[in-house]
């Protein structure tokens, strides 16, 4: 339907040639930047409101004590509508482990939180469709799940910092929702986002539209396709350090995913992007000691280059 | 009275702390703003999210950035 009204608007109204690039990269511009907004503000407004119900206040109460393996799905699953502010990881990390969680299972969180990031999770939606969605969901929950699991069973608690065990904690506050003050947040919520990246969402799209216009066919099959082995850990490696624009980075894969890209590169870059990041690593120091950041980092790193390779061989 | 201001420093715990300072004001409370950045004591309030605001060392919010309206309506709660 809105391929139709931008068609329209493009090719009729503003009267520019079917065939030109510079049509074909506008009305790519056009459609998908409508289509995004669109979706990140429902999706996200949804999200929200279903965040209210599952608070980590309660995570942390279902998760104390909970064993290996359950104890890391669960975490990892609820992870998923978590949102993950890194100035609150620190609090949330001793929080968690004060109530009893296990090492492993407060990790499962840690990682899967920021790694299934609602916006990115739109973003892939809106511009890869839900077949890769999902799977994005998915190889997060795989990676947490195991990444939990391999620190709990390397029994590391002797690298967190001591004082984290210290620690007593009060009653831990609880808000009550009435349903209008469920959707006030939702809305509150929704609309910071859409502050916060449609900018780099338009920037994104922009580009994304030039390489869809003028970069020609199979321009990256050499250097990114799937016979380049290497192409899986460099996608990582630049995909680290670009933490906050996962927004407008998505866009982008997928013009150069058109351009003979490999599925599970641009997989692996969109989770580098958004998991692994430096400032977080910083706030973690905090309560972890160096070389438990360093297993956490690689642990982290590692799995999401499997899933690139993973997915190059099987799509 | 006393609101506390619970948070690292991040600018969203600033932005808090703007607004709480607004709406005491609006209001035409006389309290006291105390900010609460060791992380043990945030932690040990019983706060699992940043920023998280107090009335009185009571916690009455956490995790999100109210607006003046909000903390208001919050403060004349605890002022009945």
């Amino acid at each position: 339907m809105w391929q139709q009204i931008v068609d329209w608007l493009v090719y009729a109204q503003l009267g520019l040639p079917r065939e030109s690039h510079f049509a074909q990269a506008f009305n790519f511009f056009v459609y998908d930047t409508v289509k995004v907004l669109f979706l990140l503000s429902v999706i996200i407004f949804l999200i929200s409101i279903l965040r209210t119900y599952l608070p980590p206040e309660k995570t942390k109460k279902f998760l104390s004590h909970k064993r290996t393996f359950i104890g890391n799905v669960m975490a990892a699953v609820v992870g998923i509508v978590t949102p993950f502010c890194s100035c609150s990881a620190v609090p949330l990390f001793i929080g968690f482990v004060e109530a009893g969680v296990p090492l492993g299972v407060t990790f499962s969180f840690l990682v899967s939180s920021p790694m299934i990031n609602e916006v990115a999770l739109v973003m892939l939606l809106g511009m890869f469709g839900w077949k890769v969605a999902l799977i994005y969901i998915g190889s997060g929950l795989v990676i947490a799940i195991l990444a939990g699991m391999a620190i709990g069973r390397l029994k590391l608690e002797k690298w967190v910092e001591g004082f984290v065990y210290k620690v007593k904690s009060a009653q831990t506050f609880e808000e009550t929702w009435t349903p209008r003050e469920r959707v006030r947040y939702g809305y509150d919520y929704m609309q910071g986002i859409l502050k916060k990246v449609y900018l780099f969402v338009i920037l994104g799209i922009g580009v994304g539209g030039f390489i869809h216009g003028y970069v020609p066919q199979d321009f990256l099959v050499r250097y990114a396709g799937p016979e380049n082995h290497f192409a899986v850990p460099l996608a990582v490696l630049i995909g680290i350090p670009l933490y906050s624009n996962a927004a407008g980075m998505i866009p982008v894969v997928q013009a150069l995913l058109g351009k003979g890209m490999a599925l599970g590169t641009s997989l692996a870059f969109m989770m580098a992007v958004t998991s692994a990041s430096f400032p977080e690593m910083v706030i973690l120091r905090k309560v972890l000691r160096v070389p438990l950041l360093v297993v956490f980092f690689s642990i982290l790193t590692v799995g999401i280059i499997m899933v690139g390779y993973l997915f190059n061989a099987f799509f | 009275m006393k609101i506390q201001i619970y948070g690292t420093g991040c600018p969203n715990c600033t932005k808090l702390e703007e607004f709480a300072r607004q709406a005491a004001f609006e209001l035409g409370l006389n309290a006291e703003l105390e900010k609460v950045k060791e992380i043990k004591d945030i932690v040990a309030a019983g706060i699992l999210r940043t920023p998280a605001l107090g009335v009185d060392g009571q916690v009455v919010s956490q995790g999100r950035v109210l607006a003046v309206e909000q903390i208001k309506s919050l403060l004349q709660d605890r002022t009945k």
